[in-house]
């Protein structure tokens, strides 16, 4: 069973085991760094599908579909399902896991929904309500742009601190550890973070308004546990980019808690800033997902990262809040994955 | 967390690579003044081929925006846009770009809800200030003619 452990973490006393993972992804991120790393690279960015938001649906089921394969595992074999997307409602997970025939949940927690399905999911394992279930969620850069700012052949100039949403999607299958009990990864601990806003309002700014969500859950759970960054391979942020990236490592180091030498960021990994012009990186669940999904989880299978602090940020704003001139509360929610 | 509001609105502006402003107005002003010496030839050719003034500047707004709208459908305005920036949106191939590139957006849901609805997203409240301002400026004159 989970038990708290301070007063934000919940420790998983049975090590929830990860069974399968993929990550698909679109013709942009397939030319980034990782590209290689990826299960599929679509170069047609609307998969061949009539709307973006068809695209992406397509994303996220091929993502469960490859993941399911690699665990040599069927649908009828998973007992649920959690997912999330950034579009009204959900729709690229309900329409694109619609023919799946899974007990399903949806999430929304804008882009930390990775770490949330992960850490849902694997409470939900822990717990024995399910004895394997998913976690899966996406992005597209078409859908996302057309619901959140403009047109796609708009000639409108992009701020130097924006952030290129990820044409993305990830999944990563759970299975209760003594049922797998050779399964090198496994969930060891979640913090659910706290909604934190700092006032900012830029909505082309979104790394600088995650910032300190991800701090003060990263805080939250090194007090609970009382660990520390160096007792990490790897603490990695979601998409928080080169401003919230540097943000949050000031923000830590401003409370005694340095995580320069073993920090990175999904959103920094994704593309090459430079070459690919995102200015200033990557973002959307489907880019912390596709990164973990692939070499992070290929990197602790093969031994190369044992203590990984995966730590997904969302900006939980809407384009109405943002009209109406709200500043963008956040979230940061942490999953501790240990090889 | 040790840090206040007004500490972080510090460091996050800090933070924050600003836009390159000499750059910027130099480009809009390469970009904008392009399009202003293209429709000045548009202009010459239309005299030439013997079209009175009036007719002339009509012709060359249609060949603008014609053109403007050819380059869209075809996915190539925006990138140029990408470096003209104001120089891009500010004339009237902005204006055209901004109806165009909405009504290729919104088609996957229909021609009415879709591109009829969405058409002047962009557009729409340029169209009604323009409108009542000119309505402002009537009155005015209006006003300043009883006397």
């Amino acid at each position: 069973m989970p038990s708290r452990v301070g007063k934000y973490t919940i420790q998983l006393q049975t090590n929830p085991a990860v069974l399968g993972y993929a990550a698909v992804v679109g013709k942009k991120e397939g030319e980034g760094p990782y590209g290689q790393a990826y299960d599929q690279c679509h170069a047609d960015t609307t998969l061949g599908e009539a709307s973006w938001e068809k695209a992406e649906s397509r994303l996220q089921n091929e993502a469960v579909h490859i993941a399911l394969h690699k665990a040599n595992l069927n649908n009828t074999d998973v007992n649920c399902i959690f997912a999330g997307d950034l579009l009204n409602q959900c729709i690229s997970s309900t329409f694109g896991l619609r023919s799946l025939d899974i007990p399903f949940l949806g999430q929304f927690g804008a882009c930390s929904t990775m770490a949330q399905t992960l850490a849902v999911a694997s409470l939900f394992v822990e717990s024995g309500a399910a004895v394997r279930a998913v976690a899966v969620t996406s992005s597209h850069f078409c859908s996302a742009e057309r619901q959140y700012r403009y047109p796609l052949e708009y000639g409108g100039q992009r701020s130097p601190t924006a952030q290129w949403t990820a044409t993305a999607a990830g999944s990563v299958i759970l299975g209760t550890r003594s049922q797998y009990p050779t399964a090198s990864i496994g969930l060891q601990a979640v913090t659910f973070g706290r909604i934190v806003d700092y006032g900012i309002k830029d909505a082309a700014n979104m790394g600088a308004a995650m910032a300190p969500a991800a701090a003060s859950t990263l805080i939250d759970y090194f007090n609970d546990t009382g660990t520390n960054p160096q007792d990490y391979d790897l603490v990695l942020t979601g998409d928080l980019g080169l401003v919230g990236s540097s943000l949050l490592d000031d923000l830590m180091q401003r409370e005694g808690k340095d995580i320069r030498s073993v920090h990175n960021d999904c959103g920094l990994m994704i593309y090459d800033r430079e070459k690919q012009d995102v200015h200033a990186g990557g973002s959307g669940c489907g880019c912390s997902a596709a990164i973990l999904c692939s070499t992070i989880l290929q990197q602790m299978d093969a031994g190369k990262l044992h203590k990984v602090l995966f730590l997904g940020t969302g900006a939980l704003m809407s384009p109405t809040s943002s009209q109406q001139g709200e500043s963008i509360p956040s979230v940061a929610h942490l999953v501790y994955l240990k090889s | 967390m040790t840090v206040s509001k007004a500490e972080y609105k510090k460091m996050a502006q800090k933070a924050s690579p600003a836009s390159t402003y000499a750059k910027d107005m130099l480009l809009a002003f390469v970009f904008g003044g392009g399009i202003c010496t293209l429709g000045q030839c548009f202009l010459d050719l239309y005299l030439y081929l013997k079209l009175d003034e009036k007719t002339a500047g009509a012709f060359v707004s249609i060949t603008l925006i014609a053109l403007t709208a050819v380059l869209t459908a075809a996915r190539v305005y925006d990138n140029i846009a990408k470096y003209g920036g104001a120089g891009m949106i500010v004339p009237i191939t902005g204006f055209a770009n901004s109806v165009v590139s909405p009504a290729m957006e919104f088609k996957s849901e229909g021609f009415v809800l879709g591109i009829g609805a969405k058409m002047f997203v962009i557009a729409g409240p340029v169209l009604v200030y323009s409108t009542a301002a000119s309505i402002l400026y009537g009155l005015i004159l209006w006003f300043f003619h009883l006397y």
